[in-house]
């Protein structure tokens, strides 16, 4: 720090990295280190799919009888409502931007934080505050509108917690918000000298694009939500016909935002499996400027197309013809991504290691569900599927299924530059494999009941539809004994994995170019970039950025 | 690379360890702000298309319901809410311009005056509604034509100017810290960012405000009583 | 598909085979672009596994061409699923002429319907084969959703003072199929189901002739008009405080706003539940609510019979945005 610094101080500086430079309870709950932060989103996302992910199997459970003998009605109406509300709001949608956003966002564009570092800690309370008010409306007796709350059931009929739910929605939502503004501004004016924006990993890319959306679309919920409390509790308002309003109108509101939500969880996803492509095959994105305009053609029809919900709810004939055009219009960036990626694939030197199982994994998911998407675009036949079991399968493929594989592969990948620790590799492709083969047992059986006219939400069913739900019942415990298998192993390596070198895969990108796990400002120097994105380079010539002796790098 | 390089030195003392000089800070700054802005905009957007819709579909109730307003106070306020744009932008001014800090801190507690003025006024327009017994939800005793569609014009009333007024009073709040940092003489022609972006704040809710007045007060004034 | 597992429900109406060809056809490009991707992935992944840490392969950056390919023949492919899936559509929502109606009422947690012929039914409902049936529903509290796998059919039932949605089909196989409400509805949502009965129309004859009625709809709803006073200002002669209503569905009807209306389902469902909303041209807003005090039952009732003073010449309604079945009728006066 000073002048006369030794050239021995370096390696000094080397080993003080976030992780250790502070100790103590406060250090965390009080840092403004984005890199802290996205553990303690970490964290609290984990909990929360722990939860989210013990109501579906529970859920699963009372499907195995056509009686639906394991909970009441109610019960079961509020297992699913809690079930969807936490995975959609506190799982999905924070997962991989809040975490791994949050982590690599300032290094891979070679800043030192995010813009705004307070404000960032501030959106972790205000999520954990949502939370806790969420927490609060489960404890206290759950609630059972369904995660959308439709009114006029919501507003007038229910006797649950639905204030309490939607406040914590509500507040959420401002995490959301501030997130997403946050990502807006990081990108835009703290890129390192020479990252222009086609230099940009594509992953910062997907999570602009999904920011765009936080910031459009969540305030839209927020109000919709608060303007349902204020409904629910004064009997005043314009959602309930009895009151003089129209339920129709709440659900344009809510999936004006809830359907670029799906975007939201699916845009990072798609971020992640291009770092993860390129990456563990060494191999430039094929056509990088067509994937990173389809995240922002994404982001943007995305806003146009969510009167597909609401094909059988008495809208207009043409409204519903003009929302199928658009909603085939989505699809096309979609499709325009998988064919770049397998491009990607030619002529690389592919790895076989866990992070391209997940990558591979997630375009297989994606396939079907985006495929499954054009059934439900379809107007003829979005008519007999939508409220079944088909919409079910159909967004657990493309919300869950994908978002689970690219936040696993993701956090694989990156899991050395985070702990400084080598996760181990048999184990997690033993997971990678389990949790594959459960999800596609789980959700497949869904659309044949679905097509065979299985409405979703049910807590009890004709016994025809049996022999599908308990398939896809056993393919939930395998699941859910998939995804505890990395819960364990990436704990223990936390403590006892191999050390990672800085750069394990080979790969490019700036956040390889720093130590594992990095300093606190990231860089011991501002990184010059003079290279373009994914420009791979052999292992020695891939420096450490602020000259690390090679002692250091070894160890 | 060495260490001191990345050790601003001299820098100045607002800049933030993470910013590699004032101008970026100052970017990131006002860059953030508009965004914010963007999301206040489809925040009030969801309010101003629910009414506009339900105002199409029933005009007659929703001209009985802006009766009930009071016009003089709202065009009052709206000259007051004008007259604190001004006093804002002059905050602006003297802080890029002026090194006299006494200057902006009489701008901005004008300013501040100003909208406490605003919601005085408008906290005295609530209690009539409370007089006149109407309060959607609570205390509605209108029971003439289109009752029910009247007091969602009242509920659009409250809801509208309250979501406005919580706005307001956290501006209140903004400058109140600024006017302790300008006392302090953080200010400078060189570090003036925070007093923008409050004047950019201060300025949208002014904004939102003069389409609420028009909206809410003014449409079908003109009509004349029905015999 | 007569395996153990079947893929498809029964096709017992017009439109489900229509729907399940489109499916068909959906189905039969996801499997090839799957297979197709898949396989091109799984080949890649094999063939070029990494087998030297040091390899770096040479970069490829691109091709327009290429883009431009899987851009373009993914749209018009997309496109012929777009209008496929449109015209089906309208086939499902286009409600023909000349179907004879069934009213339904959702409410928590059952499914009730009224024959014209004066039949009540509750989660069930008898319908004859290769007739065309119009559903006009309505909800008591919240939404429902009325479907039919067997038929593909789907239909909202939205609560509100002025809707009334409405829906068609024509049965095409004997038998006994699923009802569903496919909208949550609330703690016993998975029991609000029922079964719809297709009949041979000579056993759907006795069927209907098998039960005793207090008469007609039409006969009920007459019976109404008189219990609930509407006949004291309604007068057939005019000389009422309120519109003669002989001869009126079907027709435009002048406001005090100088707009003119249509008189269907939905404005006579407002004009009973909320009249203050809707005020005929030349009348005082002096008619009191109806709400709470007539039920949902009862308003079709009144509904069929002042559907039946319209007389009895067939016209046809333009596409309005609720394809608003103006059925049968056109005529004259309030």
């Amino acid at each position: 720090m000073s002048i006369a610094s030794p050239p021995t101080d370096h390696r000094e500086r080397v080993r003080t990295n976030y992780l250790n430079h502070s100790y103590g309870v406060k250090s965390w709950l009080l840092t403004r280190d984005h890199k802290r932060i996205a553990l303690l989103y970490l964290a609290s996302v984990s909990f929360f799919f722990l939860l989210g992910g013990v109501f579906a199997l529970l859920i699963r459970l009372n499907l195995l009888t056509p009686a639906g003998d394991l909970f009441s009605a109610d019960n079961y109406n509020k297992l699913f409502t809690m079930h969807g509300i936490v995975m959609v709001f506190f799982f999905l949608i924070p997962g991989i931007p809040a975490v791994l956003g949050n982590f690599l966002i300032p290094i891979m564009i070679g800043a030192k934080d995010l813009a705004f570092p307070r404000l960032n800690l501030a959106s972790w309370y205000i999520y954990i505050l949502g939370a806790l008010f969420t927490l609060y409306a489960i404890l206290s007796g759950g609630v059972d509108t369904g995660w959308t709350f439709y009114t006029p059931y919501s507003t007038t009929f229910s006797n649950t917690y639905v204030t309490a739910a939607g406040l914590g929605i509500f507040i959420t939502g401002f995490s959301s918000i501030l997130t997403g503004l946050n990502f807006i501004v990081t990108i835009h004016t703290m890129r390192a000298p020479g990252m222009t924006w086609f230099r940009l990993p594509l992953f910062i890319w997907s999570l602009y694009a999904t920011s765009i959306i936080f910031i459009l679309g969540t305030p839209v919920l927020a109000i919709t939500v608060a303007l349902l409390a204020i409904e629910r509790t004064f009997h005043v308002g314009i959602f309930d016909p009895a009151l003089g309003g129209d339920p129709v109108l709440f659900q344009h509101l809510f999936w004006f935002y809830s359907h670029p939500a799906v975007y939201i969880m699916v845009l990072p996803g798609m971020g992640v499996i291009s770092e993860l492509i390129a990456n563990m095959s060494k191999k430039n994105i094929f056509g990088y400027k067509f994937v990173a305009f389809s995240s922002i053609a994404i982001a943007v029809f995305g806003f146009l197309v969510w009167g597909h919900h609401m094909f059988v709810s008495g809208q207009s004939v043409y409204a519903g013809m003009i929302f199928s055009f658009l909603s085939y219009a989505v699809a096309i960036p979609s499709a325009v991504k998988v064919f770049n990626w397998t491009a990607t694939l030619y002529k690389g030197s592919i790895s076989w290691q866990t992070p391209m199982l997940y990558a591979i994994a997630f375009i297989g998911l994606f396939m079907i569900g985006g495929m499954t998407g054009l059934f439900v675009a379809a107007l003829g036949v979005d008519v007999h599927v939508t409220d079944t079991y088909f919409i079910v399968a159909h967004f657990h493929y493309v919300m869950v299924g994908v978002t689970l594989m690219a936040y696993l592969g993701g956090l694989h990948f990156w899991w050395p530059k985070i702990t400084g620790r080598l996760y181990p590799e048999l184990w997690a492709k033993i997971a990678a494999l389990i949790i594959f083969v459960g999800f596609n047992l789980t959700f497949f059986p869904q659309f044949l009941l679905g097509y065979l006219g299985m409405p979703r939400r049910y807590h009890m069913y004709p016994p025809e539809f049996q022999v599908l739900h308990v398939l896809s019942t056993a393919g939930a415990s395998i699941l859910g004994i998939g995804v505890l298998i990395p819960m364990v192993y990436l704990i223990w390596s936390m403590r006892y994995g191999k050390i990672a070198p800085p750069n394990p895969w080979g790969a490019a990108g700036l956040e390889w170019r720093t130590s594992s796990p990095p300093p606190v400002e990231n860089f011991l120097e501002t990184p010059h970039v003079t290279w373009e994105a994914y420009e791979f380079a052999p292992r020695e010539e891939l420096e450490i950025i602020g000259k690390v002796s090679v002692d250091d790098r070894a160890g | 690379m060495s260490t001191e390089a990345t050790h601003k030195k001299g820098a100045h003392a607002a800049l933030a360890h993470h910013f590699e000089d004032l101008e970026q800070q100052r970017e990131a700054g006002s860059l953030g702000m508009w965004t914010f802005l963007v999301t206040e905009i489809m925040f009030f957007g969801v309010l101003f298309m629910a009414y506009s819709l339900y105002r199409s579909m029933n005009p007659e109730a929703f001209a009985i319901g802006s009766g009930f307003l009071n016009v003089e106070l709202g065009t009052i306020n709206t000259g007051v809410l004008i007259c604190s744009s001004l006093t804002m932008a002059l905050a602006v001014w003297s802080a890029q311009a002026r090194k006299d800090k006494k200057l902006i801190i009489i701008f901005v507690a004008l300013t501040m005056l100003l909208g406490m003025t605003f919601l005085g006024i408008k906290f005295t327009e609530y209690i009539h509604k409370w007089d006149e017994h109407l309060i959607p939800g609570l205390d509605f005793q209108y029971h003439g034509p289109f009752a029910g569609k009247v007091e969602m014009f009242v509920y659009f009333y409250f809801v509208m100017t309250g979501i406005h007024a919580i706005h307001m009073i956290i501006g209140l709040g903004l400058m109140t810290w600024i006017l302790v940092k300008a006392a302090k003489g953080r200010f400078s022609p060189e570090y003036h960012a925070p007093v923008e972006l409050v004047g950019l704040y201060w300025h949208f809710v002014d904004v939102i405000w003069i389409f609420l007045f028009p909206l809410l007060y003014l449409i079908d004034r003109h009509l004349p009583p029905i015999h | 598909m007569g395996t153990w597992l079947p893929f498809m429900p029964e096709q017992a109406s017009t439109v489900a085979s229509r729907v399940d060809n489109l499916y068909a056809f959906l189905v039969a490009t996801t499997i090839f672009f799957t297979v197709l991707i898949s396989s091109t992935l799984l080949f890649f992944f094999v063939k070029y596994r990494r087998r030297s840490e040091h390899t770096i392969p040479k970069p490829i950056a691109g091709s327009i061409k290429l883009e431009l390919l899987w851009t373009i023949i993914p749209f018009c492919l997309a496109m012929v699923m777009f209008f496929w899936g449109a015209s089906v559509f309208f086939a499902q929502y286009r409600i023909p002429e000349n179907a004879s109606d069934i009213y339904v009422v959702g409410k928590q947690w059952m499914w009730k319907f009224q024959h014209p012929e004066g039949q009540r039914e509750i989660n069930e409902l008898h319908i004859p084969l290769g007739k065309r049936i119009r559903l006009t529903m309505a909800s008591e509290d919240v939404i429902h959703s009325f479907f039919v796998p067997a038929f593909r059919m789907k239909q909202d039932v939205v609560p509100g003072p002025n809707r009334y949605e409405q829906m068609w089909f024509e049965a095409t196989k004997p038998g006994a199929y699923h009802l569903f409400c496919a909208e949550y509805c609330g703690t016993n949502h998975a029991a609000m189901i029922g079964t719809i009965y297709v009949m041979e129309p000579k056993e759907y004859a006795k069927w209907l002739n098998g039960g005793a009625t207090e008469g007609t709809l039409t006969q009920k709803g007459e019976k109404l008009f008189t219990d609930f006073g509407c006949i004291t200002c309604h007068k057939s002669d005019g000389s009422g405080r309120g519109p003669v209503l002989e001869g009126l569905y079907g027709k435009q009807q002048q406001l005090t706003t100088g707009e003119k209306v249509l008189v269907d389902d939905n404005y006579i469902r407002q004009s009973i539940l909320s009249p203050g909303s809707q005020i005929v041209a030349g009348y005082q807003p002096i008619m009191p609510s109806f709400q709470g005090r007539i039920s949902e039952e009862q308003l079709i009732q009144v509904l069929a019979y002042l559907k039946s003073l319209a007389p009895q010449q067939p016209t046809t309604g333009g596409p309005t945005e609720n394809p608003v079945p103006i059925d049968t009728t056109n005529v004259g006066k309030k």
